[in-house]
């Protein structure tokens, strides 16, 4: 037990918000729990780490067997077809499951935020966060792929950290959204699965988006932000030669608007949907 | 107990806390919850009928709360359920949102106002431990630095790298309690919780109170335990409804919060639901009240008023005299105090004819201790002999107030003492 300080001084509580209770708490708290989740789930079971490996990887092998052996459609043309599907997987995987955690993240910790001073933000976040650490694993089985499909490597490799502060924090932003609107409804997590399945349909990880050569379907496509983050991934990682950049696809860097702006509206509202049902919730619960 | 002996009586120190700093202001605090009448939780009832309009009821939880507690002060919040000390801890505690007032804090506070709600059960107990002093507010290198301590006080030693999911809850009270003494906030918000654990660790508990009461911390305690309020806490809080119904002397808020409780018990729909009435064939009880001074039935009385009970009887059968004798037992079935009276006259009883109903009011003096009182009578056929009519636990009622101690009853006493006079220094 310390010494008393000096008289403090008495300050104004101002009740319960995203971030409160200082910023170094709520770094400290979100790396300690975003960190003990992860050895909780990798090292507390037997097979740990390779279990979140099997279900990506179950999925690739499928969607590989079909998509080459069965419609020998969609490969056509593009160079290292199945690390491009493998690295599209992964990144959709921590897309999908950081987000389909979040969502009930909130409620979940009821106990929590029912009955202690915590900054709320956490609780979303350190699931996403999580999820980071598992894509991160997940991205050195895509590096063995890389090179065991002899994809040589270049600079451009430097820029996926762009990617991955990308993603982060379009999933963030969808995480924490998503979690408050759980706690008021609760159809909210059977809707995103059915959502989160369709985006999967609608991102160009199966397919490239060429295959159709339609510029206004271009166009269309490249609305969605991760569309553009397949699209750009596939020219800075995978090396080919003639695959089109996300502007090139779009006709233009000016059609890659309509992604920014989608984008910078899904932070907003997340954020803002958060900030604005963070002081209630343990009220709402 | 354990925990009277190591805690001083608070009146010592009461004048000094008094001049204190305040540790916590709260002005003119409302807050109030709004309940739909029909709850939406779904989006598609939301989609269905976006216009309609949601109909609330208010319910005021808070209704313009101010009181200070002073640095250093031991303070109890009291109260019925629902009357809003929950709603108040969570507002300190910076769960809920305010929707009026200002509460102002001086000095950190612990956030927890439960044991164990930050616990995660499928971690060990050291990481816990780390976790939950995160939680409130250290670094993770200095929860690690505490680690032995708290777990040596918790006397967990063996247990360190334990899921809290195979823990006893004896265990996990007392991690939890440990963890919260040694990380040093200077104000704590406690919802019920020292009625934990074996006599061992209460005594630690109550050493560890005493040494955080002399470190100068704030302790804000929510309770129902009388006992604890009047014995621990320098002042108390009842709030009902809302609003506070008295600050300041723990006995008087004692006092005043057990009256209100049994007002409230005693409302007269729950006394319709009483059982048939016992007969027999010579005598048939017709009602047995605690009534007051004014003769309305009461449930229940301060230990200053005389227990005053009445009893209406009538004769089935004819007979030349009856006695009814009284039991007073506590809730122990000891018995306090056992009397007859002849029924009818001074000292000796009257016949009474078949169908004739017969009185008594008796009053007994007071000086029986808060507890649970029975009062059984028995009729006896005074010169025809036998047992007319037994009634175990005829009425029962409750005793409020006074100092809480080891007898049956308070007897006044008069003791001198003094120092003989002997070898000098």
């Amino acid at each position: 037990m310390s010494e008393v300080d000096a008289t403090p001084v008495l300050e104004e509580v101002r009740g319960p918000s995203a971030l409160g209770g200082g910023s170094r708490r709520f770094f400290d708290l979100l790396w300690l729990i975003s960190v003990t989740e992860f050895r909780r789930v990798y090292f507390g079971t037997v097979l740990g780490y390779l279990w979140s490996l099997i279900r990506p990887l179950m999925l690739f092998g499928v969607l590989l067997f079909v998509f080459t052996q069965v419609f020998r459609a969609t490969s056509k043309g593009v160079e290292h077809y199945p690390v491009l599907l493998l690295l599209g997987i992964v990144i959709f995987t921590f897309f999908q499951e950081s987000t389909t955690n979040a969502v009930t993240s909130v409620a979940a910790q009821e106990g929590v935020v029912r009955k202690t001073q915590f900054p709320r933000l956490v609780i979303p976040l350190s699931t996403v966060l999580t999820g980071l650490f598992n894509f991160g694993l997940n991205l050195i089985i895509v590096l063995i792929f890389l090179f065991a499909f002899g994809v040589d490597p270049s600079w451009t490799w430097l820029l996926f950290p762009l990617v991955v502060v990308f993603l982060f924090a379009l999933t963030a932003a969808v995480g924490m959204g998503l979690s408050v609107l759980y706690v008021r409804f609760r159809d909210v997590a059977i809707i995103w699965t059915v959502v989160a399945q369709v985006l999967f349909y609608a991102t160009p990880i199966l397919y490239t988006v060429e295959f159709k050569e339609s510029l206004t379907f271009h166009r269309l496509m490249l609305i969605n932000p991760l569309a553009v983050v397949m699209t750009q991934v596939r020219v800075w990682i995978l090396n080919e030669s003639d695959a089109p950049s996300a502007a090139h696809a779009a006709g233009g860097w000016i059609w890659l608007l309509p992604a920014a702006v989608v984008f910078v509206g899904v932070c907003g509202l997340g954020a803002w949907l958060f900030g604005r049902e963070a002081p209630r919730i343990a009220e709402d619960l | 107990m354990s925990l009277e002996k190591t805690i001083t009586s608070p009146a010592a120190d009461r004048a000094a806390i008094a001049a204190a700093q305040p540790a916590i202001l709260v002005e003119d605090l409302h807050k109030s919850f709004r309940i739909p009448t029909q709850r939406v939780d779904s989006l598609k009832e939301r989609a269905v009928h976006p216009f309609s309009p949601r109909e609330y009821r208010e319910l005021r939880a808070l209704d313009g709360i101010s009181f200070e507690v002073h640095q250093g002060e031991f303070f109890g919040i009291v109260g019925r359920n629902g009357s809003g000390k929950s709603t108040l801890l969570k507002l300190l505690a910076s769960i809920y949102r305010a929707d009026a007032g200002t509460i102002r804090m001086a000095g950190r506070l612990a956030p927890f106002i439960e044991l164990g709600v930050g616990f995660n059960l499928d971690l060990t107990a050291r990481d816990n431990v780390v976790l939950n002093g995160v939680m409130m507010g250290l670094t993770p290198q200095e929860t690690r630095k505490r680690l032995d301590a708290v777990i040596d006080f918790a006397e967990l030693g063996d247990f360190v790298d334990l899921k809290l999911k195979n823990y006893s809850s004896g265990m996990l009270v007392r991690l939890a309690f440990s963890l919260m003494l040694e990380v040093d906030a200077d104000i704590l918000l406690i919802d019920e919780v020292l009625a934990v654990g074996d006599a061992s660790f209460q005594q630690k508990c109550a050493d560890a109170f005493q040494s955080m009461k002399a470190a100068g911390k704030t302790i804000v305690l929510v309770t129902h335990e009388m006992s604890t309020v009047e014995e621990y806490c320098h002042r108390a809080l009842l709030i009902s409804g809302g609003r506070i119904e008295l600050i300041g002397d723990p006995g008087a808020v004692g006092r005043k919060y057990l009256q209100l409780n049994f007002e409230a018990e005693s409302n007269p729909e729950e006394d319709a639901t009483a059982g048939p009435l016992p007969e027999s064939d010579s005598v048939r009880l017709l009602d047995a009240q605690l009534v007051d001074e004014t003769g309305s039935p009461i449930k229940a009385l301060p230990n200053d008023q005389p227990v005053r009970v009445r009893i209406e009887l009538e004769a089935l059968r004819e007979s030349t005299g009856l006695h009814a004798g009284l039991i007073l037992t506590n809730s122990e079935e000891i018995g306090v105090y056992e009397y007859a009276i002849p029924i009818g006259g001074e000292d000796k009883p009257m016949p009474v004819r078949a169908g004739q109903r017969m009185s008594i009011v008796t009053e007994i003096e007071n000086r029986l201790v808060a507890d649970h009182y029975f009062l059984s009578m028995g009729i006896n056929r005074t010169y025809e002999g036998g047992l007319a009519l037994y009634i175990p636990n005829m009425v029962d009622f409750l005793v409020f107030g006074g100092k809480k101690s080891r007898g049956v009853v308070v007897l006044d006493q008069q003791t001198r003492s003094k120092i003989e006079d002997g070898p000098q220094a």
